[in-house]
């Protein structure tokens, strides 16, 4: 049945240049009108015409041709979005992906050169290093400690902080608030904010969680719709929906970290395996993008503190 | 009939009781079941707009879309169906057509049951460590391409044994008579009376390969971005065949990490997209399912 | 003329050969997963042992000193699936009972295709209402009956019980459909003879109607059992996700969530146990599949 076969091959010669005329109109800045016009033909031909104008570009750097593959933290993810569309306005035919699976994922991906980078958000380990990871800091990050929008705690001490995150106060009321119990929550034992958490406080492996999520986003969701709950997140996942308590009197803001006055911070580490100058151009275009101007201000806009 | 009436009478309150567990069990299920496609409805209606399904999420702009996923969905499936197809087709044509029944057969059947039997979780870490890792694939579309394939093979294979047992045998003994070889027999008389049950594999393998998310989150990625296509059509030829090797999320995938992220209203409108793609899929089976009537 | 039925011969063979192989990829695709995940999953075995995966309590991968006892996790998964199916079947198999006898036909007519779609919904979904509408439920549970508890830790409504209800909720298409299509299926001379031998309704049904369809039904559970045990990212979210004793107000994890959690970034034996947990999932669908499968022969022969 030669024309159902052709029915079918038409239909999906229709649907990828449905696909790659919306591609057309959704990618750019301008409306530019869609050429890609589905027709009946028993080939599968994706003549997907553009008539798109090229983002305007300073440079002649456009020649850089290739993809760059990021894993790692989830807490790095507003960043490395946010990087990843600078970048690749300006080399378009560059293309930059990015997988939020955890830090310590992120290294073990670099060192057995599954990833370009690994994003870690936390410094890297011994033997993460020995196994050839280099560490590039690229920002600076505060975990900020926050509560959901009912409470009346807006402080703790560092010390009350610990016994919470033990175990040892499980009641809002022990630290000054309405009597509620504390639900404990944490992340995985792979998150770089997890290690970085734990070490800050040295309380590595004796941390008691109620629950243990994969990302930053997840933790601050949970907090923010249970009430009564407590959390750690990066600094600049942080938004209006939780309230970030002070420690020790000092809020969480960039200007307190870099002032070194909030003792929560670490640093955001894209790791690559061997020295920058030893990674193939794209990289090195890559880095040299976020350690410039315009990658360091891309890291101040999403709330971090930039390492210049 | 005194006694009779003593049986109908005794019997009644466990009846009624019965009676009553049926009622409650089909409103409980018919509400519950009809009250998730219309909250899904309901919460994710207003969120899917032309902009929703046509621009790409912007991490500096702070908009929401789509269109990478929903590219990412399609990718996948077409990948996925043109590697199973011609396999589970081929598989089916063996087992019905050229092995005599017996041990073989039997092994092969079974191996297929225990292939559709397996969690997607063992298929996603299968692929990761096989495909991502030994293969050196790392997260693409192509790993998840080919974890998925093994996924909806028993499918397509089922339903086109099924589809081929239905073909009289009178069919096949007219045309060997007639002095057609067997592959010719097979191309011009079989698979075309055997094309709706094919068909029906190949939409329900798409609903299998649309709904599926464990396989995907490790072997395929997260990735929501498209090619920046420029005026070369060549070079646009070649990133879309490039975007096979890097990472793809597709809709279920970013409806999960929206989930994760308490991005409820963008998880509500992709639910909601999902939903419609079902209902498609579902009609279309019912389409080609009619066809098989008037055969 | 000779060319030509070579030519035939040999086109012939191709095909022959190619079917052939196509076939065997099935066998070949299923023999290289069970390989490996057992050449995955057994240098863990020996690594740590047996008994210590098995049966040892303590899950702490990445601690200082290592231990990879998953019993809870077993335990959670073997529970749960349980519940879920004691919750799910009996009312998936009533509402089944219903469309086929007891609606009328147009309002089957509108149940049954909504039914079908249900049972085409991505999990996710199923996972993102669980965490959006189930959750905030269970923790006002929670707080109400654990109110004056000194010990118990609030998990803020992900628990073994939100998991349960989102995997009996999940399984219902599958057992309604399956069930319906085999209870449809029974032979109208056994509904006709029960009810002129003067049955009820009822005792019809449930006398000589669902035996009849006994292995339909069987088939159901079985695929509804798989379903469960095998469900990861509906329930990630809402189950909590620590290590604990399956108690149904507890954050737990089951066997799926444990893998999904830490595939990403587990490396060396922690990986090497992931596997192994796979390889245990593995064993026990099988197990199930073949114990139920008993069952159908045996429930089969017992109509004869």
């Amino acid at each position: 049945m030669k024309i159902r076969r052709n029915k079918v091959l038409a239909l999906i010669g229709a649907c990828i240049l449905t696909m790659g005329s919306l591609t057309a109109c959704g990618n750019d800045k301008q409306a530019a009108a869609p050429t890609g016009s589905s027709q009946e033909s028993s080939k599968q031909a994706d003549s997907v015409q553009e008539s798109s104008k090229q983002e305007s570009s300073t440079s002649d750097e456009t020649e850089l041709s290739g993809s760059i593959q990021m894993v790692g933290s989830t807490s790095m993810e507003k960043l490395a979005n946010a990087l990843m569309e600078g970048f690749m306005d300006i080399y378009p035919d560059v293309t930059v992906t990015a997988e939020f699976v955890g830090s310590g994922a992120g290294i073990e991906a670099v060192n057995n050169k599954t990833a370009d980078i690994g994003n870690s958000s936390r410094n890297l380990k011994d033997e993460e290093k020995a196994a050839g990871a280099v560490e590039n800091i690229v920002a600076i990050d505060g975990i900020a400690v926050c509560v959901d929008l009912t409470n009346t705690v807006s402080g703790l001490e560092k010390q009350q902080l610990i016994d919470i995150y033990t175990g040892k106060i499980t009641n809002w009321s022990e630290v000054g608030g309405a009597s509620a119990p504390i639900v404990v929550v944490g992340r995985e034992a792979g998150s770089g904010t997890r290690g970085a958490f734990e070490e800050l406080l040295k309380i590595e492996d004796a941390c008691a969680y109620n629950n243990e999520l994969d990302s930053t986003g997840a933790v601050m969701a949970k907090v923010a719709a249970t009430p009564g709950a407590i959390g750690y997140v990066s600094l600049d996942a942080l938004d209006d929906s939780v309230i970030a308590l002070s420690l020790d009197g000092v809020e969480a803001t960039a200007d307190n970290i870099k002032a070194g006055n909030y003792f929560l911070s670490r640093p955001f580490v894209m790791a690559t395996n061997g020295e920058i100058s030893e990674q193939n151009e794209l990289v090195q275009a890559w880095f040299e993008y976020v350690l410039g101007d315009e990658g360091q201000s891309i890291a101040a806009e999403v709330g971090l503190i930039t390492v210049k | 009939m005194s006694s009779g009436t003593l049986l109908v009478k005794r019997k009644r309150p466990m009846d009624m009781l019965l009676r009553v567990s049926i009622y409650a069990a089909a409103c409980f299920s018919v509400a519950l079941l009809l009250g998730i496609i219309g909250y899904v409805f309901y919460k994710g209606f207003h969120i899917v707009n032309w902009s929703f399904l046509t621009t790409v999420t912007s991490a500096r702009k702070q908009t929401v879309g789509i269109l990478g996923n929903l590219f990412n969905t399609l990718y996948i499936v077409i990948i996925t169906l043109l590697i199973a197809t011609p396999l589970g087709v081929g598989a089916a044509i063996y087992l019905n057509e050229y092995a005599k029944p017996g041990r073989l057969v039997s092994l092969i059947e079974f191996t297929t049951e225990t292939l559709s039997g397996i969690p997607s979780v063992i298929f996603g870490l299968f692929g990761m460590v096989f495909f991502g890792n030994t293969l050196g694939l790392s997260y693409s579309i192509l790993t998840g391409s080919l974890t998925l394939t093994l996924m909806v093979l028993p499918l397509i294979t089922r339903n086109t044994q099924e589809a081929l047992r239905t073909v009289p045998d009178s069919y096949r003994s007219g045309a060997l008579g007639m002095g057609a070889t067997k592959w010719y027999m097979i191309r011009t008389i079989l698979l075309p009376s055997s094309m709706p049950g094919i068909v029906t594999g190949i939409i329900l393998a798409l609903g299998r390969i649309v709904g599926e998310s464990a396989a995907l989150l490790f072997t395929a990625g997260s990735g929501y971005l498209l090619p920046r296509f420029g005026d070369d059509f060549m070079k646009n030829m070649g990133k879309l065949a490039h975007k096979a090797l890097e990472s793809g999320g597709t809709l279920t995938i970013e409806l999960y990490l929206r989930m994760q992220n308490g991005e409820y209203e963008t998880a509500f409108g992709i639910g909601c997209v999902l939903v419609i793609i079902v209902l498609i899929l579902n009609l279309l089976t019912k389409i080609v399912a009619n066809k098989l009537k008037p055969h | 003329m000779k060319s030509m039925t070579k030519n035939k011969a040999v086109v012939e063979a191709v095909a022959q050969i190619i079917f052939t192989i196509c076939a065997f990829f099935a066998v070949l695709a299923v023999i290289s997963i069970t390989l490996y995940m057992i050449i995955s999953g057994t240098p863990a075995i020996f690594k740590v042992g047996l008994k210590e995966i098995l049966f040892s309590t303590t899950w702490a991968p990445t601690a200082a000193n290592p231990q990879f006892g998953i019993l809870y996790v077993i335990l959670t998964s073997i529970i749960g699936t349980t519940l879920a199916i004691l919750i799910g079947v009996p009312v998936g198999v009533l509402t089944a009972v219903f469309l086929a006898e007891v609606a009328s036909k147009e309002l089957a007519a509108v149940v049954k295709p909504a039914v079908e779609l249900l049972a085409g919904i991505p999990s996710v979904v199923y996972g993102l209402l669980g965490i959006y509408l189930l959750n905030p439920l269970m923790y006002k549970i929670e707080l109400a009956l654990f109110k004056d508890s000194a010990t118990h830790q609030f998990t803020g409504g992900a628990n073994l019980l939100s998991a349960v209800l989102v995997l009996a909720i999940m399984i219902l298409p599958t057992v309604i459909n399956i069930s319906e299509t085999s209870i449809r299926a029974v032979q109208p001379s056994i509904k006709s003879a029960s009810l002129a031998l003067g049955a009820t309704q009822i005792q019809t049904i449930f006398k000589a109607i669902l035996p009849a369809a006994k292995s339909g039904i069987v088939t159901a559970i079985v695929l509804g059992v798989g379903r469960a045990i095998g469900e990861a990212m509906a329930i990630t979210l809402v189950s909590g996700g620590v290590v604990n004793v399956p108690l149904p107000f507890n954050s737990v994890r089951f066997l799926t969530t444990a893998i999904v959690s830490e595939m990403g970034y587990s490396s060396g034996t922690h990986r090497q146990v992931l596997f192994t947990i796979g390889l245990v999932l593995f064993v026990f669908i099988m197990l199930i599949n073949i114990l139920l499968n008993k069952l159908l022969k045996k429930g089969g022969s017992g109509n004869e």
